[in-house]
């Protein structure tokens, strides 16, 4: 009999974070299963500092796919201060959650549909629910760089299409369910060719190298991604990111932005059962 | 019945005063943030401390050799612009992006270097995730460099008495017109 209930509840645990039950069919997780990324060096596009090239990423977890509407309804029915018509304006502009059915339900279609029109602040708010929090800049980007064959992708011209091809095709009526891309590497899946998604550091993105220059503070803040000193220009799919990340007040939400979490090794977020 | 009502009114007016403090921030208002920050004597208090009075708030780190100096220079010169009325109101709230380094006793040191008057001025710091809210609310930016120095925008921002941002000053070295003109509102 105790064996019988444990033996249940090693089930019911394994079940806990799998996308996929045994007849196949989707099992909706509360939240993505973490995937974890080992440590290495990251050639970023935005280099830490003038003469810095390479970035070193320590070891943490990353949620395998985006959070979707189903499981983001989940947090707003749990913490109703962040129902749209309850959130300050100060932390989601009018457009949060608008696409749902109301303050609380989501339409059907939407249940395994990336979550969007969510803002920073939302986001944030979602993975420190979870006991996790918003991937950096370039622990997106590192993991952004695995092809489904290499650690980093990015000097491949046919994975650099095959992503180009993806952001070609942005225009659609309603976005892809999560989960349907290839996984990469790591095993993460989405990160190209489905949303945008909120970083954690957001607002280090702009920073001119170096604030001493009087001249114009407001030209080096507002004149966009080429206020940086990017690398890698060709890899044009991470810059669009950079830009669109750039464009983005920490309330905005827009209809192609959503996120994912993450969690410092060894600390990883509660998968609640 | 009659009891009832009376127990229901009498909840309703113990409620009331909280309810209306929640609410009478606007949406836009910066103190809907919770934020933990403690200054420079070690008290703890939110990001709302000077709530009532007009506040100009900046971020900034104790260690930075060039624009800190400068910007708490330039706080001062819009302070001496305003009228003696005026800077009985105004506020002043300095949040470090470094709370590494800025511990209290840093924040006091650098505060009694440059004869800062505590009275009115704070200087606060926080914890890392509690930094980036703050700056995100605000509009700043900033990224720590390899180096363990910081690239910031050098951003002043005028709270009204509700911690609505009403005005924002990348103007260092000297005080921003627009900014005086709305301070004089307040």
């Amino acid at each position: 009999m105790r064996t019988d209930a444990l033996r249940l509840m090693a089930a019911s645990l394994l079940l806990i974070g799998s996308t996929t039950d045994a007849a196949g069919t989707r099992a909706i997780a509360d939240a993505p299963l973490q995937i974890t990324i080992p440590a290495g060096e990251l050639a970023s596009v935005l280099p830490p500092a003038p003469g810095v090239k390479t970035v070193r990423v320590a070891a943490f977890r990353l949620d395998h796919t985006p959070v979707t509407n189903e499981q983001f309804s989940r947090f707003v029915a749990e913490h109703p201060e962040w129902r749209r018509d309850r959130v300050a304006g100060v932390f989601a502009d009018g457009s949060y959650l608008s696409h749902w059915r109301s303050a609380t339900e989501i339409e059907p279609h939407q249940r395994n549909q990336p979550v969007v029109y969510v803002s920073w602040f939302a986001a944030n708010a979602y993975c420190e629910s979870r006991g996790a929090r918003l991937p950096t800049w370039h622990e997106w980007e590192y993991v952004a760089a695995a092809s489904a064959t290499e650690q980093d992708g990015r000097n491949d011209d046919e994975w650099r299409q095959t992503i180009l091809g993806w952001y070609s095709k942005s225009a659609r009526h309603s976005l892809p369910e999560v989960g349907k891309t290839p996984v990469n590497y790591y095993g993460v899946r989405d990160l190209h060719g489905v949303i945008w998604e909120w970083v954690d550091d957001v607002n280090a993105m702009l920073v001119s190298s170096d604030n001493r220059e009087q001249s114009s503070p407001d030209a080096l803040r507002f004149c966009g991604p080429g206020a940086l000193t990017m690398e890698e220009k060709e890899n044009y799919a991470t810059l669009m990111r950079i830009a669109m990340l750039s464009s983005m007040q920490a309330n905005y939400t827009s209809k192609t932005m959503g996120f994912r979490c993450a969690s410092d090794f060894g600390t990883h977020g509660r998968n609640k059962p | 019945m009659n009891a009832y009502v009376r127990l229901l009114l009498c909840a309703t007016l113990l409620a009331t005063p909280a309810l209306q403090a929640v609410a009478s921030h606007p949406a836009e208002s910066v103190y809907h943030l919770e934020a933990s920050l403690t200054n420079q004597t070690g008290d703890e208090h939110g990001l709302d401390i000077y709530s009532g009075n007009p506040v100009l708030i900046t971020m900034f780190y104790g260690r930075c050799p060039m624009t800190c100096p400068l910007l708490i220079d330039t706080l001062k010169a819009i302070e001496r612009s305003t009228t003696a009325e005026q800077r009985a109101r105004l506020r002043i709230l300095m949040i470090s992006i470094d709370p590494e380094n800025d511990t209290p006793e840093a924040l006091l040191q650098l505060a009694k270097q440059r004869r800062i008057d505590l009275t009115r001025w704070t200087l606060a710091r926080a914890d890392e995730r509690t930094v980036r809210k703050i700056a995100a609310v605000l509009g700043i930016q900033y990224r720590k460099l390899p180096n363990g120095a910081y690239n910031h925008s050098s951003v002043i921002a005028l709270l009204d008495p509700n911690g609505v941002v009403v005005a924002r000053s990348s103007m260092i070295g000297k005080a921003d017109e627009g900014m005086l003109e709305k301070i004089a509102k307040y």
